[in-house]
């Protein structure tokens, strides 16, 4: 009989959290969250505006940013690596070792020598890098942003993008975020601090 | 000087007058009923093959009207597109039956919202200098209209 309770109770027990992990799985699937649970940004050997490859493994020891966008991207685009450079310059010699990637999530169009020069309007610290299809969709899954096509009337196409800035720190972890248009002196801070640790 | 150097010479100095009076109203041109306030664009960076174009445009009569086509003289075409942030996703959309500029409102072609989009740059924006284009609409006609170039990031929404 008193094991027939505990089996019982056991059984309601691992129901209780076979519902529990379900409900709660379920809802991150649907609200996919930003979660502190969930690891962002990976491995990345990618094809760079200054030639050669970037390979994260390398970056070891040197606090960076990522930044999604394209180059035929009227605002958002020029505006984030417009206060980026803005801010590198700013924070001088304690950017040294900072390094900024903007990659394209438009590879069909942005071939590394568009990106060449499209990043030669802004500070020299950051770097195009040109993924190939197969490796969008790996940074994409990785870095948990979002991009898609939106067809115009022409026939040609402008595109939807997260608009984030990740930051690393030296040892490769993200530690925070910029979002678009966040306030001059709450972006300086933020890569003051991921500077300066 | 041939009668066509003559007619070539005359039509400068009449361009060169015209210029120079549009200029003084640059920044504010009526057409029908509406009022179109400083359009202004944004220095586009160098292999940028689009620019954006912004203004506001006051309707002071009892009908809407609609901007249905823009051209200007640096890109192959213009495109009327509304840009917004969903969450941390910057997301685009065309409106390709034009722009409507509602009896008695003001609409703002500004940063972060709805813009011209000059697509096919033929050449770079710059910084300082000012270049045309012309605005239509349904019932108001057509305009010719210069846009000044802001510095890159920099914002002229709130001149008139």
């Amino acid at each position: 009989m008193k094991y027939v309770r505990v089996f019982a109770v056991a059984a309601v027990a691992g129901a209780v959290a076979l519902g529990a992990v379900a409900w709660f799985g379920a809802g991150l699937l649907h609200n996919s969250p930003p979660s502190a649970v969930f690891e962002i940004g990976g491995p990345f050997v990618l094809a760079s505006s200054k030639g050669g490859v970037v390979d994260s493994k390398l970056l070891q020891g040197k606090p960076y940013a990522v930044f999604f966008g394209f180059t035929h991207c009227p605002e958002v685009c020029p505006t984030t690596l417009n206060d980026m450079s803005n801010s590198l310059v700013a924070l001088g010699d304690a950017a040294k070792d900072f390094r900024v990637f903007f990659i394209t999530v438009d590879p069909a169009r942005d071939t590394v020598e568009t990106m060449k020069d499209y990043v030669s309007n802004f500070d020299p610290r950051i770097d195009a890098l040109v993924p190939t299809e197969e490796q969008l969709k790996q940074l994409v899954s990785d870095f948990r942003v979002y991009y898609a096509k939106v067809p115009t009337s022409d026939g040609g196409y402008t595109m939807d993008h997260t608009a984030t800035t990740f930051l690393f720190d030296r040892g490769g972890k993200l530690v925070g975020t910029l979002a678009y248009d966040e306030a001059e002196d709450a972006r300086q801070a933020k890569l003051k601090r991921l500077l300066g640790g | 000087m041939s009668l066509f150097k003559q007619i070539n010479f005359a039509a400068t100095l009449l361009l060169a007058a015209g210029l120079g009076f549009s200029d003084a109203q640059a920044h504010e041109i009526k057409l029908g009923d509406l009022v179109i306030h400083h359009p202004w664009s944004r220095q586009s960076p160098m292999a940028a093959d689009v620019a954006a174009g912004f203004m506001t445009i006051t309707n002071n009569g009892k009908e809407d009207d609609r901007l249905v086509k823009a051209t200007s003289e640096v890109s192959k075409l213009v495109q009327v597109h509304d840009m917004k942030m969903v969450g941390d996703v910057m997301k685009m959309v065309e409106l390709p039956d034009g722009l409507v500029i509602p009896a008695g409102a003001t609409v703002k072609l500004k940063p972060k919202g709805l813009h011209l989009m000059f697509m096919g740059l033929e050449r770079q924006v710059v910084e300082g200098e000012e270049f045309t284009g012309t605005l239509t609409f349904e019932k108001a006609g057509s305009v010719t209209v210069e846009y000044e170039v802001a510095a890159p990031g920099g914002d002229m929404s709130d001149m008139h």
